[in-house]
């Protein structure tokens, strides 16, 4: 071998490295099973459900079924679902969409079974209406998807913080301070100045301009599923407010779901933060030392939704059958019940707004506040958004320009200016 | 069938098994490596060059020729001109400090030691720990709030620096946790050339009074240039493909959007970061145009090893 050609094969070899670099999904063989066989279904989530304690109680009353739960984190989730649909292999019987993807999902209703042929079409009643349509195909004649929860807003703070500070700490007290986001910013002033020692006053605003966009009437989309970011004053309003607290110093700079964003729920690094039903959930988890310091307020700027999820059986399952009664079963009106009680995820039925059982609810952890009531009637008020099929995408690319404001790298101006760039490149 | 004597036709047919054995076995001896690269490695090769010339998303389903199109977009694409200038940075920073410190580490271990094989196996340690648990710590290391680096660094009065915000800072902190991986092990490659360099020239060099750092200028390392040639090309190539380390510190600092930007102004993304991003990390599964980014890395790969081969074969006498 001359050197030349000694030196050729390591390059040649890392450059097939280079080039070559496929994703796999693991393809999960099952053989169609006989009756009183064991049939193993697996569960795509994104994060805790709380369906571990409902799997051990459907076991009992169906023997045959083994149920595996497969957690990834939430991009990831969604854009290896994409990819398993595209290649006909490695989905899971049942399968989480939250509803950021949802229709990116309902807009290949080929890939989903219609749940209608066993029977869930007679859940309708159950469900908010515009729950039920999101899980709906386009043409709206399939249904692909039922609802788990819905992510109604409050606003979530820490008493001691706001003590601290000089603000009041009572929970009405706190939401007279807030009707508007623009008040909101004004309180942040006033926490600022009180200056609290390591603490801001809100962790980031990514979470909370999302928020905003979820009030309006119209969002990232409109009804023709073209991308108005550019166009909708709402969005832009809501983008300027939210860079209005970067500017201020209002935020901790940290972006929601990071690891240093868990290390400041256990340090107390901020004061408030958006907080979807679901978010209740998180903070009783990363701030377990916090208890009976975090309570709820109502959120500024009127009634919107944030998140929420729908579960949904991929065209590949082979037991689709079992998979829809497994669907039917972990939404069932009793089981979003149990899943709101321990997790924080709040249900999706109607009927159960008013039920003393969730009315009275409250948690210790949030200073006896009344969980279920401000929920039921953050749910109640909420005017659904239609939501375009690359609404992930978006908000990636919003998220960006809010971190670079953030960062210091741009003003809000020039980070808007790539915002509407980095849309347009989204086909 | 024949009328030959039965021990005639039995010697001819074993010597025409022999003749088979000699000239065949060989190529049956390296034929599944052939195999096994034609199919995960030319295959893949040239099908992604055919991919790169369509508009080919992952949802469509017809695939249209576009000829070079997805390439003109890509030089236009002030995004990959970001990521190439990123990976050539990152590069830069983590391999040179690197090369420096695994000759000097092997040259401290190549003499009479106690306890020589732990260290030299010590000197591995940091490279088979999973990246993934490596870039975990360092990102806490190198966090902006509470983290270990800053902590020790405001007892000299520095600020809370923000590692990941910055393009500099960003790209330090990956450097670091490059080198952390690769320097024992480029240590031990060194090592081993030198154990081979004639024991005799540096008893020489001793008695004419030259000192160790004389004696590792001007004889070790002119006699392990073929090693260092080697090491700088495959060290090179690894810098040019780094995607774990700021993928996962994107992830683990948090800094707004996606995990695949390599932070919202995309100051730390490498190339192989931005061919996966265009091609997995979002909804549209741009395949046509990450195949085409993955070609021009593979260019960029070439002529920057090619580069560094002519410059470490030039350089005469000592390198340092």
């Amino acid at each position: 071998m001359t050197p030349r050609i000694r030196l050729a094969v390591p390059l040649l070899a890392a450059a097939l490295l280079t080039a070559a670099c496929g994703g796999g999904g693991n393809t999960a063989t099952q053989t169609s099973s006989k009756p009183g066989e064991k049939i193993k279904l697996t569960v795509g989530l994104f994060g805790d459900f709380g369906f571990k304690p409902l799997y051990e109680e459907y076991k009992k009353t169906h023997p045959n079924i083994e149920i595996v739960e497969n957690v990834t984190q939430f991009n990831d989730h969604h854009t290896n679902l994409v990819k398993r649909l595209a290649t006909n292999a490695g989905a899971g019987d049942v399968e989480a969409v939250e509803v950021g993807y949802i229709s990116t999902f309902t807009a290949q209703p080929g890939k989903f079974v219609d749940l209608q042929q066993y029977g869930l079409d007679q859940r309708k009643a159950d469900y908010l209406d515009w729950k039920w349509q999101q899980g709906l195909s386009k043409d709206g004649t399939q249904v692909l998807g039922l609802g788990t929860d819905v992510g109604g807003l409050a606003m979530c703070y820490r008493k001691d913080l706001f003590d601290k500070a000089g603000l009041p700490t009572d929970r009405t007290e706190v939401a007279a301070l807030w009707p508007t986001w623009e008040q909101y910013i004004a309180t942040g002033k006033k926490f600022a100045a009180a200056d609290v020692a390591g603490a801001k006053f809100v962790d980031s605003p990514g979470e909370i301009f999302r928020a905003m966009v979820n009030q309006a009437p119209i969002g990232l989309y409109d009804a023709q599923d073209n991308i108005i970011v550019a166009s909708n004053p709402d969005v832009k309003k809501a983008w300027d407010l939210s860079n209005q607290l970067t500017q201020e110093g209002l935020t901790a700079k940290l972006a929601a779901f990071s690891p240093p964003w868990n290390t400041g729920f256990a340090k107390g690094s901020f004061a408030t933060i958006i907080c979807p039903a679901w978010m209740t959930g998180f903070i009783q988890e990363q701030a377990k030392d916090a208890s009976g310091k975090w309570d709820i307020a109502t959120v500024p700027g009127g009634s919107g939704n944030s998140g929420g999820s729908h579960l949904m059986v991929p065209k590949q399952s082979k037991h689709p059958k079992e998979a829809a009664e497994l669907i039917n079963f972990l939404t069932s009106k009793e089981n979003q019940a149990k899943v709101f009680k321990e997790e924080g995820t709040f249900p999706s039925i109607p009927a159960l707004y008013d039920d003393p059982s969730i009315q009275n609810f409250t948690k210790p952890f949030f200073g006896d506040a009344p969980i279920g009531k401000i929920y039921s009637e953050a749910a109640k008020a909420l005017k659904p958004q239609h939501l375009g099929p690359k609404e992930g995408d978006v908000r990636v690319a919003i998220g960006n320009g809010l971190g670079r404001v953030e960062q210091g790298k741009q003003t809000p101006d020039e980070a808007w200016a790539q915002v509407l760039e980095d849309v347009k490149k989204i086909k | 069938m024949s009328t030959l004597p039965l021990a005639l036709t039995r010697r001819r047919r074993r010597s025409v098994r022999h003749t088979l054995d000699v000239r065949v076995s060989p190529y049956a001896y390296v034929a599944p490596f052939f195999l096994l690269f034609c199919a995960f490695g030319l295959f893949p090769l040239v099908y992604t060059a055919w991919v790169s010339l369509h508009e080919w998303t992952l949802l469509s389903e017809t695939q249209e020729f576009v000829g070079l199109g997805n390439f003109s977009a890509l030089l236009a694409d002030a995004y990959f001109w970001n990521a190439t200038f990123n990976t050539l940075s990152i590069g830069v920073l983590s391999t040179v400090p690197q090369l420096a410190l695994a000759i000097w580490l092997a040259h401290l271990l190549n003499r009479r030691l106690r306890f020589q094989t732990l260290f030299r196996v010590s000197l591995l340690l940091p490279n088979v720990t999973s990246v993934v648990a490596v870039v975990v710590i360092f990102s806490q290391l190198f966090g902006r709030d509470f983290g270990m680096i800053n902590w020790v660094l405001s007892w000299f009065g520095v600020g809370n620096i923000d590692w990941a915000a910055g393009t500099a800072t960003s790209h330090l902190a990956l450097s670091v946790m490059i080198m952390w991986r690769w320097t024992g092990y480029n240590a031990l490659i060194f090592l081993a050339a030198m154990q081979a360099v004639p024991r005799e020239l540096y008893e020489a060099a001793t008695l004419d009074g030259a000192s160790t750092f004389k004696q590792l200028r001007s004889i070790t390392i002119p006699m392990i240039r073929p090693t260092i040639v080697f090491v700088v090309i495959v060290s090179t190539i690894g810098a040019m493909q780094i995607i774990a380390e700021p993928m996962l510190f994107g992830q683990s600092s948090g800094g707004g959007g996606g995990i695949a930007t390599g932070g919202p102004d995309r100051q730390f993304q490498t190339l192989a970061l931005f061919v996966y991003e265009q091609g997995f990390a979002n909804s549209t599964f741009d395949f046509g145009y990450a195949s085409a980014a993955s070609w021009l890395m593979f260019l960029a790969v070439v002529v920057v090893a090619g580069i560094n081969f002519l410059i470490t074969r030039r350089v005469k006498g000592g390198l340092v």
